[in-house]
């Protein structure tokens, strides 16, 4: 009797604390600002232009963002172990050109995806391998593997501009480009794997040690985490989010030159932080990644919109680099005060 | 029976001898306080029980049966439980996922195991309130007080069915209300049966919460006797070396 009481005082406690935690951890937390960021951003351009809200705009919008953000769900995943990939630009590149190659020779969409995706996850095993087995650091490893994609992407192709997808390229082409219910194919594929990505971090064993191993990896190896399997399947996994990305991206675009994602690395990183990942490892969202590349984007496209010299972009989503980890400092050094 | 007993263990890294000729006895529920200098061989003891490394000579027993560890997860499955000086939390994560980190409870078919949050919640609160700690689940260690954080530990330690728990140096870097916390965390340890190995420089710690305290100096045990028959001075006379055994 007594002790039911207890539980329940127990229970009705927790329930309490849990509401106010939530509340002000919703207002505490960076990706909280950044939708309230975007959305005013939003509110604001469908007022001053009469570009911003029209259907094809936001066709265009999420469509660039979902490239990005793709490849982020990955950035995020290894970001969040505290390590780094330089390396994703380069594998979009070469693993685009693999797909490009192979289907260019005629052989079904089926073969060249396979091959562009096992690219993918193969130079992500590399970056692993070396990371977590050999203990190497990962910004040598994958700037190291920045240069080695992109030179493979160019041995591969020959350098050339490949524009014929053979038999199935104009699958290929309707996979990337084409769009369903109004919204571009990318942005579903990225809708799905934000899910899959939400729900891995959350609830599975995997997700809950790449936080462990962020958090403190010498914990985690004294519990028994398997830390050099998960950190190697964190670069694999973000290998493969290149692959995929390179493949709509290639479908989108309908040629392909080796210069393919290049520099992408320093946008997904930039989404990444902008989204709450620390770089120090230990916290992230996969909602974080999303919407810190939707920021970029509408940041990109409200210059435009409104006129903006282009010249002026890096500028913008610089400071806003800046701005949101000088914010996660703020709120961070509050709190532990 | 004894729970852990150990025969003259020894162990050499090359030509230096660690740990000579060491032989000790742990009963249930007993509390031992295992003190000497640095480099004593206090920490060389620890690691062999732990399954760190294997000793070089000397055999182990756990409760009657000879063991062999080579990893500290078979230390573990004999029963061995390590508290970390740095206590090995994840900041970032809740007090019940440091709890069961590396042991996460599951639940669903394969492919489709999932954390099962609820058992660890609950397992973790009654774990909590076992050891009379106000410590919550769902609470982050990161905005933990140092004795909650020594509950999550030592929490840790009482999920499997261990034996034994060896704390290092538990008391080294907190303040002082906080130690009177860890205290009764070993005292709650030692109410439920378990022996607890405490390492430690702190001398009011040992004679207030340990029953026998082992003396260790250049890689030898040189005294082993029950609190009530030694005092603080004999010990540190032991430690620096002024008395040579006891």
């Amino acid at each position: 009797m007594g002790n039911s009481q207890t539980m329940q005082a127990l229970k009705s406690d927790d329930i309490a604390e849990q509401t106010h935690t939530r509340w002000s951890a919703l207002v505490s937390s960076q990706v909280f600002w950044v939708v309230v960021a975007t959305l005013v951003a939003c509110v604001v351009l469908s007022f001053t232009t009469n570009s911003f809200a029209t259907s094809q705009n936001l066709f265009n919008v999420t469509r660039n963002f979902a490239f990005v953000a793709i490849v982020a769900l990955g950035m995020m995943a290894v970001i969040i172990t505290g390590g780094i990939d330089l390396s994703v630009g380069s594998i979009i590149g070469v693993s685009g050109i693999v797909l490009s190659v192979v289907m260019h020779a005629g052989f079904s969409i089926w073969a060249g995806v396979g091959m562009a995706l096992l690219t993918s996850v193969l130079v992500g095993l590399v970056n692993g391998y070396f990371i977590a087995y050999l203990g190497m650091q990962p910004f040598v490893v994958t700037l190291g593997m920045l240069s080695i994609g992109r030179s493979l992407a160019m041995v591969i192709s020959q350098n050339r501009t490949i524009f014929e997808f053979g038999p199935d390229g104009a699958t290929l082409l309707a996979i990337g480009g084409g769009s369903i219910f109004g919204i571009a194919n990318p942005v579903w594929v990225l809708i799905v794997l934000a899910l899959i990505f939400g729900f891995v971090f959350r609830w599975t064993r995997w997700g809950r040690y790449v936080f462990a191993i962020g958090g403190n990896e010498r914990a985690a190896i004294l519990t028994g985490v398997p830390v050099r399997r998960i950190k190697c399947s964190v670069y694999a996994v973000a290998g493969l989010m290149c692959g995929i990305a390179a493949v709509l991206e290639v479908g989108w675009l309908g040629a392909v030159t080796t210069g393919l994602g290049t520099g992408d690395e320093l946008r997904v990183i930039a989404a990444t932080v902008i989204g709450g990942a620390n770089l120090m490892g230990g916290v992230g969202s996969a909602f974080g990644a999303v919407i810190g590349a939707a920021l970029i984007e509408v940041i990109r496209n409200s210059l435009i919109l409104l006129g903006v010299d282009s010249f002026w972009q890096g500028t913008f989503v610089g400071a806003f680099i800046i701005i949101a980890v000088l914010f996660n400092r703020l709120s961070g050094t509050r709190s532990e005060e | 029976m004894a729970v852990l007993e150990l025969k003259d263990v020894a162990k050499h890294f090359g030509a230096i001898r660690a740990l000579d000729g060491v032989s000790l006895t742990l009963e249930p529920g007993e509390v031992l306080g295992l003190m000497g200098d640095n480099g004593a061989g206090k920490s060389t003891l620890v690691k062999i029980i732990a399954g760190n490394f294997p000793p070089s000579h000397g055999e182990m027993h756990v409760n009657g049966k000879a063991v062999h560890f080579h990893r500290p997860i078979d230390a573990r499955e004999s029963g061995i439980e390590v508290v970390y000086q740095d206590l090995a939390l994840c900041d970032n994560l809740t007090a019940a996922a440091n709890v069961y980190l590396g042991r996460e409870l599951r639940k669903g078919v394969w492919p489709f195991r999932i954390l099962d949050y609820n058992a660890m919640y609950e397992r973790s609160r009654a774990l909590f309130a076992e050891l009379k700690s106000e410590t919550r689940p769902r609470d982050l260690v990161r905005q933990m007080s140092g004795g909650q954080r020594q509950a999550v530990a030592i929490a840790r330690t009482r999920l499997s069915n261990s034996h034994i728990v060896l704390m290092d140096e538990p008391t080294a870097a907190i303040s002082v209300r906080q130690v009177a916390e860890v205290l009764q965390l070993i005292e709650r340890l030692r109410e439920q049966g378990i022996a607890v190995i405490l390492i430690s420089h702190r001398m009011p710690d040992v004679f207030e919460v340990a029953d026998r305290v082992a003396v260790m100096r250049r890689g030898r045990k040189v005294a082993d006797k029950k609190i009530a028959d030694s005092s603080p001075e004999e010990v540190t006379a032991l430690i620096t070396g002024a008395l040579e055994a006891a």
